[in-house]
């Protein structure tokens, strides 16, 4: 009885030790894994730095303006000026009645609303952008 | 504790004595004194369990709470290393919409060591090959020196240029990695920007520092290692800021002028949105200061904050308004203009004279000089001089730039009558356009002072109120009526309503005196004069405009068209919102 608890508990200490081993291992796996993460993470932030700071530099006003001069013909952008500011009553709205009165339903509505702002605008012919960047 | 003896005598003669056994005795006593000796050996064993016990306890619940306490811990996010105890992390720094103005790169340095090096001559001849700024035979000297193991080539490396050294092939030619401040802008904002330069150099690292503007200024804040991921957020916004300098830039070279600056600010916080000093430099390639010549004529110098000049008639702006406020005067009390007005030896007149006596609204419009000077006799100098100084005007700004420190007004020590009366319109006192755009946001806004800071500030507490309500109207119904029939007709932009006040002033001679025909032609305004959000100021340095028959130098001829043009493009980009003229008149009184 003795010796079988003597050798019982011998089996135990071995397989503590096997079990300590494994998770020693797992451990440092884990650490080897966390650092190649951290080394990436490292490379990705020197990545979006770079790439922010490029953005930055392909979006200075000075290359803007240089770039809307040399496709004036295809593009038409100018400075944004006061003139293009246009007020709400300025858009002609269908009188309700008339034949081109908005249906009843909602997006029958935002749909005409939509279309009659784009025919406006074809009109009207201005330039509507601005040579200034836009941030993403 | 009494130690009781084995063989007690007096009872083993007593038991003797009456003829019995004295051994019992000593057994009894035998057994009392073992069962102590088990009583106390079994407490010692208790406390030993106990102790032990306690500190297993102790052990496995340390154990427990680390891990606990790792499991419960945030997780960390990985920093880029950093060696040698160099701290090169630098706060990015923005505009107002969060637009990169500086920011940093991670690029290489390159560097030798001799103990690997192979063929220093054949090393230093490929890399002058590839920098041409490189001398070939001093850096051979240097890779050729026994004393040396350790030699700095070159600060930072493109992409390609590190290909085109590992080509070279030499195992001593090494690199480092390298944060490099950028300015992705190149010249915009420059002098706001300044530039910044290496300072503690290791081979791992390198140490970024502000050499000038707010890089140097706000150095200690940019460094900060805690506040490195947090952009400082500046009150410039880059499409106003680029459109200003295009615009100023076109009017100083078609006014051959030697330098101009502009400020536009917010006339209630003092946030500056543009800021603009010409000619300007590159602050990703800072050149080195002047050696020789004036100071002032180095593309490095910030005429918007560090020059300070006579700018003339827009100074009359504050006689007025301080006459109006003391109640001296009314827009329609006449003054007597009949010129030259003589004090002392010297003598005041005016560019056109327009008769006997004018009205102070007159006086201002047209901008007379005998007039003005007339308003300070009745302010008197005391009284003008605290004036001036409420308004920020007799000091140095205190915008966030390592400039403005150094840049003091020049005003003279005794102040008398005759100083009163040129300082009313524009001369004999000295102040940088900067210091001028504030005081004029005072004068617009309702009357409260304006701190002029290039951070942003959403919310800025009214300042110090410096006139009433009722004066600060009454200026910008006069201001207006100067764009609208007056010396500044050229700024007018149809639906913004800009006002202001033109001076042109002559330049002073270092060898004493004034120059004629040098002017400092200046714009100070703000728009729309109804509600102004905005304050303009543009001053050309020696502008001439040549179109006309014979060469024009009043700033309405010059500063004013340039200020024009920039309020026509700045005044959609701020968002604001052209509206009738007739109505901003009528708000104004005007008609």
């Amino acid at each position: 009885m003795r010796s079988f608890l003597y050798i019982l508990t011998a089996l135990g200490v071995m397989a503590l030790a096997v079990w300590a081993y494994h998770e020693n291992h797992r451990t440092q796996q884990a650490q080897a894994e966390l650092h190649a993460i951290e080394r990436e993470i490292r490379a990705l932030r020197e990545a979006l730095s770079v790439q922010r700071a490029e953005w930055a530099y392909l979006n200075r006003p000075e290359r803007l303006r240089q770039l809307a001069e040399m496709n004036f013909d295809v593009l038409g952008l100018v400075p944004l000026s006061s003139g293009q500011f246009g007020r709400i009553e300025e858009i002609a709205y269908p009188l309700p009645g008339h034949d081109d009165a908005p249906d009843p339903g909602l997006g029958h509505e935002l749909g005409r609303v939509i279309e009659t702002l784009g025919r406006i605008e074809h009109t009207a012919a201005s330039p509507e952008t601005t040579t200034m960047p836009q941030e993403p | 504790m009494i130690r009781i003896p084995l063989r007690p005598l007096a009872r083993v003669l007593d038991a003797r004595a009456r003829g019995r056994d004295p051994a019992p005795i000593e057994r009894e006593n035998l057994r009392l004194r073992h069962e102590q000796m088990r009583d106390r050996t079994r407490r010692q064993a208790e406390w030993r369990l106990l102790f032990l016990a306690a500190l297993f306890f102790m052990g496995f619940a340390l154990i427990g709470a680390r891990m606990g306490l790792l499991a419960a811990s945030p997780p960390l996010e990985a920093r880029p290393w950093q060696g040698e105890n160099i701290a090169a992390d630098r706060a990015e720094i923005h505009d107002r919409a969060g637009r990169i103005l500086a920011t940093n790169l991670v690029t290489n340095s390159l560097y030798a060591e001799m103990r690997h090096m192979v063929d220093g001559a054949r090393a230093a001849r490929e890399l002058a090959h590839i920098f041409p700024e490189i001398d070939g035979e001093s850096l051979a000297r240097r890779l050729t020196d026994p004393e040396r193991s350790f030699v700095w080539i070159r600060a930072h490396l493109s992409p390609e240029q590190v290909q085109a050294v590992h080509d070279i092939g030499e195992p001593g030619l090494l690199f480092g990695p390298r944060e490099m401040r950028l300015y992705p802008n190149g010249r915009l904002a420059a002098h706001v920007l300044g530039g910044a330069g290496f300072g503690t150099q290791g081979v791992t690292a390198a140490e970024i520092i502000g050499t000038a503007g707010i890089e140097h200024r706000l150095d200690e804040r940019l460094r900060d290692p805690a506040r490195a991921d947090e952009p400082l957020a500046l009150s410039l916004d880059l499409p106003v800021q680029a459109a200003t300098e295009e615009v100023l830039a076109g009017g100083m070279a078609m006014l051959s002028a030697r330098a101009a600056a502009a400020v536009v600010m917010d006339a209630q916080t003092g946030e500056i949105v543009a800021m603009a000093s010409l000619p300007d430099f590159d602050p990703n390639r800072r050149p080195p200061p002047p050696t020789e010549g004036s100071p002032t004529d180095s593309p490095l110098f910030n005429h918007a904050v560090q020059g300070v000049y006579e700018l003339g008639s827009v100074m009359k702006a504050f006689p007025v308004a301080q006459a109006l406020e003391m109640g001296l005067v009314n827009p329609e009390t006449m003054l007597d203009t009949r010129g030259p007005l003589r004090v002392g030896r010297f003598s005041i007149t005016d560019f056109r004279p327009r008769g006997a006596s004018q009205s102070v609204r007159d006086v201002f419009i047209y901008s007379s000089n005998i007039g003005t000077a007339r308003l300070a006799q009745m302010i008197g100098a005391e009284a003008q001089r605290e004036f001036l100084e409420r308004f920020g005007l007799l000091e140095p700004s205190p915008v966030e730039l390592a400039e403005a420190a150094r840049a003091r007004p020049l005003f003279p020590s005794r102040w008398r009558e005759l100083e009163t009366m040129t300082i009313s319109y524009g001369h004999g006192l000295s102040t940088s356009p900067v210091t001028l755009a504030a005081a004029y946001a005072a004068l617009v806004n309702g009357g409260t002072r304006v701190e002029p800071s290039l951070l942003r500030r959403p919310q800025a507490a009214p300042g110090e109120r410096l006139i009433s309500e009722e004066t600060s109207a009454v200026m910008r119904s006069l201001m207006r009526a100067v764009v609208a029939s007056g010396t500044a007709s050229m700024a007018e932009v149809a639906g913004i309503g800009p006002g202001g006040k033109t001076g042109t002033a002559d330049k002073p001679n270092p060898q004493g005196g004034y120059y004629s025909g040098r002017v400092i032609a200046t714009f100070a305004g703000a728009f729309p004069m109804n509600d102004p959000r905005y304050v303009v100021v543009v001053m050309l340095d020696e502008p001439v405009d040549t179109t006309g028959t014979e060469p024009r130098r009043t700033a309405g001829w010059t500063a004013v068209p340039v200020a024009g043009e920039i309020i026509r493009r700045i005044a959609p980009l701020l968002g604001v919102r052209p509206q009738d003229t007739a109505e901003i008149e009528a708000a104004l009184g005007l008609r």
